[in-house]
Parts: C-alpha cells; structure tokens; sequence
C-alpha cells in the first residue's frame, strides 16, 4: 500500500490522526496532515483505509497493491 | 440539457416548493415534504424564495462527492448564490463573516491561520479544563432553582466561555462577551438589538487584538496580532474571524447540548448504557450518532456552480444555485442502515452534521470533545435529571437556520 495525502485539499480535521496515530500526524501551525509513513506495515492498512474513507477532504488517496 | 421534461412554475409539474419547516410531530426527524425530496432523485429541482429555482441534492454519496468539488463555489456574493433566508425579509445585507464566505485559496490563507488551534495533540491538552468548566456550570446550576432553564445555565454560557479562552479573552471582559454573545443569538431579541451586540463585539476584538501586540498571551488574538503585525491580515479581518469562531461555535453547540440531551431523556434504555460506559469509545460513538440524527444546522450547505457540473443523471449550469441537505443524507438508507432510528451504537462517524470539504466545519473537534465530556458528565452528575415539561411542549426553533429549542426547563 502507497499513501498519497493532498495538502492542499487536508481541512486539518484530524480523523486520520486519530484513527492511525503512527502514520499520519498534524503540523503544529495549522492542523494540516503530516505523513509519518508513507508506505506503512500490513497491521495499518485496516485504519488507514478506513481513515482515507473518512477524511472529510478526500485528502487521502491509496494505491493497493504491494 | 436533460432528459427529464423540464418543469416550470407554468407548468404541469411545477418544481416543489423548498424550503419546509420541521413539523411538530416529528422534531427530530424532517418534514414530509422535505422526504418528499428524495424520491425526486439525488439532485432536483425546487423553487424558492423570490422565484429562484436552485438544485438540491439530497443523497449522502453525492453531498459528500459535491462538497468536496472545488467547481462550487461557497461565495455569498455571487449573483446565483441560494439565500438561505428570504431576502425580502432578511432586509439587511450579509455581514461579513471572514471565511466561511469565501472560496479557496483565500478561504485556506485565512482558516489556515486558526486551524492549528483545533488539532488533535491541542484538544487532548484542553480536555480537562473544558472537564472544570463543565463541572462548574453544573455546580451552579444545582445551587440554583429548580426547575432550570438547561439552555442558559449550561448550554450557552460552555461554548462561550471555552471559545473565549482559546481567543484569549480576559477574564475581566468575560461578562461584556457572554452578554452581546448572547443577544447574538437569541430568538426574542429585536433585529437591532443584535446587530449593536454584534457590533460590540466586532469592535471589542478589534481592540482586544491591538492590545495583544503590547500584551501578548498564549491565545489565538495573540497570534492573529502578530499576523496583523507581519501585514498578513488586516486588523479588522481579524476581528471577523474572531466573531465567526465565536459564533459559529456557540449556537450550534448549545443546540447539541439540549437537543442531545432530550435526545437521551427520551431513550432511557440507550442513557443508561451511556451513563453506565467506562469505554470512551461507546461515548464518542454515541456523540456522533446524536449529532447525525437531528442535524441541527439542516436547510443546506449553499453553494454555486462555477462550471457545468454532471452529477446523478443531471447537468448542472454554471451559475446554478446548488442546496446539499445534510439533513437528508444523515437519514440516507444506502448510508445509515434504519436511518430513523436512534442508535447510539452504530457507525454514524461518516454523518454529514458538520459538513465536508474544505469548509468542512473548523471547530468540530472542539465540539465533538465539549459533547463527549458533557453528556456522560451531566447524567452522571445529575441521575434524576429530567425535563420540567412534557416533549409536546418543548419550544422547538420550527423555522431557525441553526435548529434547537428556545429554553429546555429541567428538573432534578
Ligand atoms: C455541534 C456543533 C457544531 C456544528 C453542528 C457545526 C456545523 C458546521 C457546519 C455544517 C459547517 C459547514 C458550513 C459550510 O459548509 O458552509 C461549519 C463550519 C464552520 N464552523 Fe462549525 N459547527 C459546530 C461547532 C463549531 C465550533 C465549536 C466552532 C468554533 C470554535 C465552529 C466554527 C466553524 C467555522 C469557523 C466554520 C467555517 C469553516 C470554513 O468555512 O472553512 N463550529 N460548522
Ligand atoms: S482526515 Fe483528511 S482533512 Fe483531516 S487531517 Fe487527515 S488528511 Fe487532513
């Protein structure tokens, strides 16, 4: 799995920090998303998809696959 | 344009009428003529105020997709822009109400310049000093009489004083903000009456901003002066954005508060489960379901089409009036199994309550805390806690732009 986040689009609503702590985080200044793992272990893929399904942005795209 | 035979006022089927008030039989749910909506399929049309004929969408999918689309454009002043009052009776223009009018990337510039106050890490630090407050307000609250008016003994006075903390307002000030914040937002006030207060405050921040610059704290104001110091904003900009943070949170929590509250008194077997949870997950859950149930800021998120849009087997023009109903995408069946029914245990996390995209509501993490500690702490504290009146005699806000109810007596 390949994380892409937009920051351009991130509305800093911080879903995707709370459901997957150790692979996105939130810049101090403005909340906008911060990606800690951009290819992240199989034991994250569950939250992160389900944080890119609930980001309010569409801010999250993934590739699957590897 | 579409296949659909185009209707008209002239014609044999006329555009529905929009919008319709709640109805009294149902106060949490939509009106039958807003339902009725929905069987016009996702995006429809309807005729509004003034003989404007602006699209609704109506499905959760859709809403979500839309308002994520940088083709609509959120800008109050565009000649297509869908009113959300009647302007024959709103009499007075927009105020200016910093961002939320606005479209990117000026929207972002601005909203990027407070977000940083509402992130997760900042939230967790805030915790227990919204956990004091709270108790705070419920000591008074139970030293006074019964029964109580829960709307002004908790539910406005918490979004107001937490909001004035992050601003940086100082203590002494507390009661000037409460008050001209209040008459803001109350259903009896005269329209003049509230645009002084409004102008009070205006003022107020404008000033408090050139004080932080000699008397810096660690507060929002504080930031947004050395802002204005860089030559980033203007002083009154400012201002205006502390009067949208004020009161775009205060209204729309208190209006959580009580409906959420009334909400749980009259599902006594779903309370007890809530009281009861030492999981804060069952509470935050429980949040989210509340605040999709009611949703309480209904009539639409309004926008305008900037460039043709095709969506759900319809064309949208450029310059179109667009209405997404979050009241009706919260009670979408393909997005909320038995969506009438209150349950406090689903999944209702993807709810439309605080909108999506890049206006996707800024505060909501603050009011998504202030609730999760508020529900359980308030039932807790107070077991016998129970309305003063029957539910039929609730004054619910019928024809509000932010739905709730005008007082909530209680008693314990
Ligand atoms: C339960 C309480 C709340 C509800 C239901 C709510 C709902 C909403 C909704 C639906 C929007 C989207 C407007 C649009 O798309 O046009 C919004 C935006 C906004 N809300 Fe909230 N809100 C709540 C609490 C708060 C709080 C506590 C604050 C501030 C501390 C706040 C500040 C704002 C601001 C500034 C915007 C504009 C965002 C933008 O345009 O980028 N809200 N809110
Ligand atoms: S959930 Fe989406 S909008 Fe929110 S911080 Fe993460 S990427 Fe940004």
């Amino acid at each position: 799995m390949k994380i892409n986040v937009d920051e351009e689009r991130c509305c800093g609503a911080g879903q995707c920090v709370m459901l997957a702590p150790e692979v996105f985080d939130q810049r101090d200044e403005d909340g906008i998303v911060m990606l800690l793992d951009a290819e992240p272990p199989a034991e994250q893929h569950g939250p992160v998809r389900e944080a890119a399904e609930m980001c309010p942005a569409a801010a999250i795209r993934l590739s699957e696959g590897t | 344009m579409t296949t659909r035979p185009e209707a008209d006022a002239n014609s044999a089927h006329p555009f529905p009428d929009f919008p319709h008030p709640r109805s009294s039989a149902c106060p949490f749910g939509v009106s039958p003529e807003m339902r009725a909506l929905r069987d016009r399929g996702a995006v429809s049309r309807v005729r509004s105020w003034g003989g404007s004929t602006p699209w609704v969408v109506t499905s959760h999918a859709e809403q979500k997709a839309l308002l994520a689309d940088p083709r609509l454009s959120a800008d109050f002043s565009h000649p297509g822009f869908p009113s959300p009052v009647d302007p024959e009776k709103a009499g007075r223009g927009r105020r200016d109400m910093s961002f939320v009018g606005m479209d990117d990337p000026e929207h972002a510039r601005l909203r990027r310049m407070v977000s940083g106050v509402f992130t997760v890490k900042r939230m967790r630090a805030l915790r227990p000093v919204v956990q004091k407050m709270t108790d705070d307000f419920i000591d008074s609250m139970l030293a006074g009489p019964r029964p109580a008016d829960l709307v002004q003994a908790l539910a406005l006075p918490l979004p107001s004083l937490v909001i004035s903390r992050l601003l940086g307002v100082p203590y002494e000030d507390h009661e000037f903000f409460q008050t001209n914040s209040r008459t803001i937002v109350s259903s009896v006030a005269t329209a003049e009456a509230r645009s002084t207060a409004h102008t009070n405050l205006a003022g107020y921040l404008d000033d408090l901003v050139a004080r932080k610059t000699t008397d810096p704290g660690d507060d929002l104001l504080t930031q947004l002066g050395e802002r204005v110091g860089a030559g980033e904003l203007t002083r009154q900009q400012a201002a205006s954005m502390g009067v949208l943070l004020l009161l775009g949170g205060h209204e729309t929590t208190a209006n959580m508060i009580t409906l959420g509250t009334l909400l749980l008194l009259e599902h006594p077997g779903q309370l007890a489960a809530i009281r009861e949870a030492d999981d804060p997950k069952v509470i935050a859950d429980a949040v989210e379901e509340l605040l999709r149930y009611p949703s309480i800021v209904h009539l639409g998120r309004r926008r305008t089409a900037l460039e043709d849009i095709d969506i759900a087997g319809e064309t949208i023009r450029a310059g179109e009036g667009v209405i997404l109903l979050s009241e009706l995408a919260n009670r979408d069946p393909s997005a909320f199994p038995d969506p009438d029914t209150l349950d406090l245990t689903r999944d209702a996390r993807s709810h439309l309550a605080f909108g999506a995209g890049t206006h996707h509501c800024v505060g909501q993490p603050l009011a998504r805390m202030e609730l999760q500690i508020l529900y359980p702490t308030l039932f807790c504290r107070v077991p016998t806690l129970r309305t003063a009146v029957e539910t039929d005699q609730v004054p619910f806000k019928h024809d509000a732009v932010i739905y709730g109810v005008h007082e909530l007596p209680v008693t314990w």
